[in-house]
């Protein structure tokens, strides 16, 4: 029966073609850390599903913001658990992504034909980061509000256009109602959007052009 | 091949992995509800006598409104609720005081008493209701809600409780 539904479903959908050039790739003879990709893919989407439940009850305003953690850590059943999940997540994110770009370095894995892959690994750290950076502001306590104070500080160090920069990212000259409202806009669409097409990209190129082999030592 | 009357390697680890799956599926999936439908499962009491003034400022025969405010904690915040009591009084007596809730039993809009209809018409889908609270027109499934009332020391109250 399931057979059947399977067979149904394959005739129009494709699905086992897709399943074959997906999973069922040769890849050659490699070792655990060449699991660090899928790992971080993994806790891209335990972040992304941990911060949609997370949304049901955080606002981002200087009024509620604190308030609305501090409920969704005492009044939410499960609340604790979803929030810990996020938090402990992106700490574990930003590790398991660099240490994936570690790997990829130490093995020579960026060269020709992988070029491309290495540049949307580069947009994918970026982004990460930046993920780490926009979702620190987010529970409005004292840590999030002097780290993000020193944080856009040193972006404002840059030559010339630093000032400029510091008021972008601020949205004026103070840290203010705005800025929360800016990191949670960037923090919940834009780099979500930006990570989710580069992860596309870069897992089209992976399936496309294959996984390197661990280089000899003749290599 | 022949079929072997133990089970084959292929049917334990499928077994294994569906039964782990439902396992884990659980695990993750209670969480999951529990922490959406969670202030859902929370219901705040309330009830309380409230303080309505002087007996003798309701005057005799003309319901007249009492309003007065209650206050919860929803989530991180407090929520003010406005709520509206008819007060009518038929004598004298301190016991002959009929107190009606403003909220229309059918959804829930708040009814006024109009003087010149001798009714409490409703304005979002035309029912109307008599001095009594009694259903006169319209879809409202049941009469206006009535509270209790004591008076102490000439005082009036109004027994509040959340419906």
């Amino acid at each position: 029966m399931a057979q059947k539904v399977l067979t149904w479903l394959d005739e129009r959908l494709g699905i086992q073609g897709v399943y074959d050039i997906v999973f069922d790739r040769n890849i050659p003879k490699v070792n655990w850390w060449f699991t660090l990709g899928s790992a971080s893919l993994f806790l891209f989407v335990i972040q992304g599903v941990t911060g949609v439940f997370l949304s049901v009850y955080y606002v981002p305003s200087p009024d509620a913001a604190y308030n609305s953690i501090q409920y969704i850590m005492n009044g939410v059943a499960f609340g604790w658990l979803i929030r810990g999940i996020h938090h402990w997540g992106a700490t574990l994110m930003v590790i398991v992504v660099f240490a994936h770009m570690l790997r990829t370095f130490y093995y020579a894995a960026y060269k020709y034909p992988r070029e491309l892959t290495w540049l949307t690994g580069v947009v994918l750290l970026l982004a990460t980061l930046g993920m780490g950076f926009t979702g620190y502001l987010l529970p409005w306590n004292q840590r999030a509000y002097w780290a993000t104070t020193v944080g856009t500080e040193i972006a404002g160090t840059v030559p010339f256009i630093g000032e400029f920069i510091l008021r972008v990212l601020r949205g004026g000259t103070d840290l203010s109602a705005v800025t929360l409202a800016r990191f949670f806009a960037v923090h919940i669409w834009f780099l979500p959007a930006i990570i989710a097409l580069t992860i596309g990209i870069h897992m089209y190129l992976v399936i496309r052009l294959g996984i390197s082999y661990i280089p000899k030592k003749d290599d | 091949m022949a079929k072997s009357p133990h089970l084959s390697r292929k049917d334990f680890v499928t077994a294994t992995v569906g039964v782990l799956g439902i396992f884990m599926g659980a695990i993750i999936g209670i969480p999951a509800i529990g922490y959406l439908i969670s202030p859902a499962t929370k219901s705040q009491e309330g009830e309380a006598w409230i303080p309505a003034g002087p007996l003798e400022n309701y005057e005799i025969g003309k319901p007249t409104l009492f309003s007065f405010t209650r206050t919860k904690i929803n989530g991180w915040e407090k929520t003010v609720n406005s709520y509206g009591v008819y007060i009518l009084r038929s004598s004298e007596s301190e016991t002959d005081v009929l107190a009606l809730s403003n909220i229309c039993t059918h959804l829930s809009c708040r009814v006024t008493w109009e003087d010149n209809l001798k009714a409490y018409p409703c304005p979002c889908h035309d029912a109307q209701f008599d001095i009594m609270g009694n259903v006169l027109s319209g879809p409202p499934p049941r009469p206006l809600d009535q509270y209790e009332t004591k008076v102490e020391e000439g005082i009036l109250y109004v027994h509040f409780m959340e419906a």
